[in-house]
């Protein structure tokens, strides 16, 4: 993506996660779509105030978890059966209780590692650089103590000015444009 | 237990519940992330730190000096030999991944049964489940006679034309434990991001901004990553909980499919999971009291934290204690002929000592004194305590390993085992190992996971408009 300019959106900072999430909620009322919320540990009714409810992680998780569990049985079952069949007291060659234990294992495996980087690819995770990270007040609240509704340039009802001013009906600490 | 063993006057004390508060009051946002990011981005490293890390240093280059000359000479050096080819290897090997287990049992199914107090405690109980692994996936590896061959036990083309035996359950404790660590890897290092992030933002030199920031992946903190990243955490705890159940029942298979009086028993993997968690938790006491003195973190890791610890301890002894019952039971229930004597011989042997010092520091003296409230708040007995434990729980691996295996069904085969320095060398020198790696985590990551304690604090409830306006 070609670097963009002009304003990405304006930032308005919040004291306590009370003031954002009522804030939040107003503005996805209001009919502001374009509009995400940043605070410094997990706040679910935030997320639930502007309209995000589900996510894929699950999903992901699952589908993982089952192509881990049918590869290593697969695996287990072509190696044992015909890439190096082993005679061991005349047992079968297709002895498939002995087959779950690494199955489990890798269905755990994937799983997990399914998990962990599909969260972070549908996050959009590693991204070093984003717009916000260049408002000034930014980078020391909001992994800290600081709560940041952001309403973006995108949403088709922005306007710099009349943005603004609805931002600071809700009384924020500030509000500051963040530029690309 | 009635609270009046305890001083009613004492701060920590929730007037509320008579319990220990889980973080001491008067805690906000800022001071937390203030107290836990000085501790990694000062530039002064504490005096005490550098000693330690000497030690600790020492140890590890012992380890390397035995593991070197274990290379050139092979594993003759050690203590080894018929009839008891398992030594210290194993028994290290397995203590030391019992170990690992209290670290994925505090972060993962302590988050299942949202047990908040566990916050405090979870960043540094996952990095001793990572150290301990790497402790523990030495000793098979050099165990096997050829460590450079080790990838063999990996299922991949050759040219030799052979694949591993999958019903083995050698081969299963590669999945088993290459599993873990993977999983406990990846769990940590998730659960890291967002304070990297804070880190990141909180660091004065260019060096740790850039460091700090790489690791952090850009978090930024907007709350629809954080959905997704409280899934995530909470999948992944769903899956290391039977994990961490697996991984210990498939290593009490590499002895109880054997069969051997002493091992072969279904007693095996329950016991073993039970007792990884007990000496578990004694190490992350081992860790957690020095620490909370010298860091001055008696706010966030508090009494309530040491007393739980010891209940979980209490618990998991109690099922230990009915392990060893259980063996002595069924030996004479079994009516095996081979079953009794190997008891017989495990307790009252040449090598009888080796029990009751397990039965002394895993049952008698950790089991009588759990029950009391007041013992399990005072600091120092709890800090002995855990090192009481940690002793009786290598012993326990010791008679399972040895005592089993000394005496075995033909008297002109019998043996004995006193372990050589190679093998004291190696296990001092795991011990070090773990210390100086413990040392760099404490020195340069957040030891205290920053967005879970601020979830805890007060500033973190939901007030209405009106009261949010009225107070502060």
């Amino acid at each position: 993506m070609p670097p963009r300019e002009g304003t990405y959106g304006l930032l308005a900072e919040f004291e306590t996660p009370g003031d954002l999430i009522r804030a939040a909620r107003q503005a996805r009322q209001d009919g502001w779509r374009r509009l995400d919320c940043y605070t410094p540990y997990p706040v679910e009714e935030a997320a639930e105030a502007i309209g995000f409810h589900r996510n894929k992680v699950p999903l992901v998780t699952l589908v993982g978890g089952l192509m881990g569990l049918a590869a290593m049985f697969s695996l287990e079952t072509w190696i044992s059966v015909l890439a190096f069949p082993l005679n061991i007291g005349g047992r079968p060659t297709y002895s498939w209780p002995a087959f779950i234990v690494p199955a489990y294992e890798w269905t755990i495996l994937w799983a997990g590692l399914s998990a962990a980087f599909g969260m972070l690819a549908l996050n959009g995770l590693p991204a070093l650089y984003h717009p916000l990270f260049n408002a000034p007040n930014f980078r020391d609240g909001a992994t800290s103590d600081k709560f940041f509704l952001c309403l973006e340039a995108l949403d088709p009802k922005f306007d710099r000015v009349e943005a603004k001013a609805y931002l600071e009906s809700f009384q924020p600490v500030s509000v500051v444009e963040v530029e690309y | 237990m009635a609270t009046s063993e305890v001083k009613t006057n004492d701060p920590m004390i929730d007037p509320a519940t008579g319990e220990y508060r889980v973080i001491a009051q008067g805690q906000t946002f800022r001071s937390v992330t203030e107290k836990i990011t000085r501790i990694v981005l000062t530039p002064h490293t504490p005096l005490g730190w550098f000693a330690l890390f000497g030690v600790g240093g020492a140890g590890a280059t012992m380890l390397l000096v035995a593991v070197t000359w274990l290379f050139l000479k092979g594993v003759g050096i050690w203590a080894i030999t018929q009839p008891i080819a398992w030594g210290f290897a194993i028994i290290n090997f397995v203590w030391w991944i019992g170990i690992g287990h209290a670290g994925t049992l505090i972060s993962a199914i302590l988050l299942l049964f949202k047990q908040s107090w566990r916050n405090s405690i979870n960043r540094f109980a996952e990095a001793m489940t990572i150290f301990a692994v790497v402790c523990a996936g030495m000793f098979p590896l050099i165990h096997v006679g050829r460590p450079w061959l080790g990838y063999w036990l990996l299922p991949y083309p050759n040219t030799m034309n052979v694949w591993p035996q999958f019903r083995s359950p050698l081969l299963w404790d590669v999945f088993a434990v290459s599993t873990y660590a993977t999983i406990s890897v990846v769990f940590w290092y998730i659960g890291m991001v967002p304070d990297f992030g804070t880190m990141r933002d909180r660091s004065e030199s260019k060096l740790g901004q850039y460091v700090y920031g790489m690791l952090s992946l850009g978090w930024r903190g907007s709350v629809r990553h954080w959905v997704r990243y409280e899934t995530a955490s909470l999948l992944l705890a769903g899956l290391a909980t039977p994990l961490v159940l697996s991984v210990h029942t498939v290593i009490s298979f590499d002895f109880a499919v054997a069969v051997l009086p002493g091992w072969h028993t279904t007693i095996f993997p329950p016991y073993f999971v039970a007792g990884a968690i007990y000496s578990g938790f004694a190490m992350v006491l081992t860790l957690a009291i020095p620490l909370r003195k010298f860091y001055h973190l008696e706010g966030l890791v508090t009494e309530r934290h040491i007393d739980n610890m010891g209940k979980v301890m209490l618990a998991t002894g109690f099922i230990v204690g009915y392990g060893y019952g259980m063996e002595v039971f069924m030996a004479w229930y079994s009516a095996s002929h081979w079953e009794a004597f190997m008891m017989w011989n495990r307790m009252f042997g040449p090598m009888g000592w080796s029990y009751w010092v397990l039965v002394t520091c895993n049952l008698f003296i950790p089991l009588t004194t759990l029950w009391s409230r007041k013992l399990r708040t005072n600091i120092p007995f709890m800090f002995l305590l855990s090192l009481i434990v940690n002793t009786g729980m290598w012993f326990e691996r010791f008679v399972i390993v040895v005592t089993s295996l000394y005496r075995d069904f033909l008297p002109s085969s019998w043996g004995t085992y006193r372990a050589t320095k190679w093998d004291y060398m190696t296990y001092v020198g795991t011990l070090g190992l773990f210390t100086a790696l413990f040392l760099l985590f404490v020195r340069f990551l957040p030891m205290i996971p920053m967005s879970e304690i601020r979830m805890m604090l007060p500033g973190a409830k939901i007030q209405p408009k009106k009261v949010a306006e009225a107070g502060d």
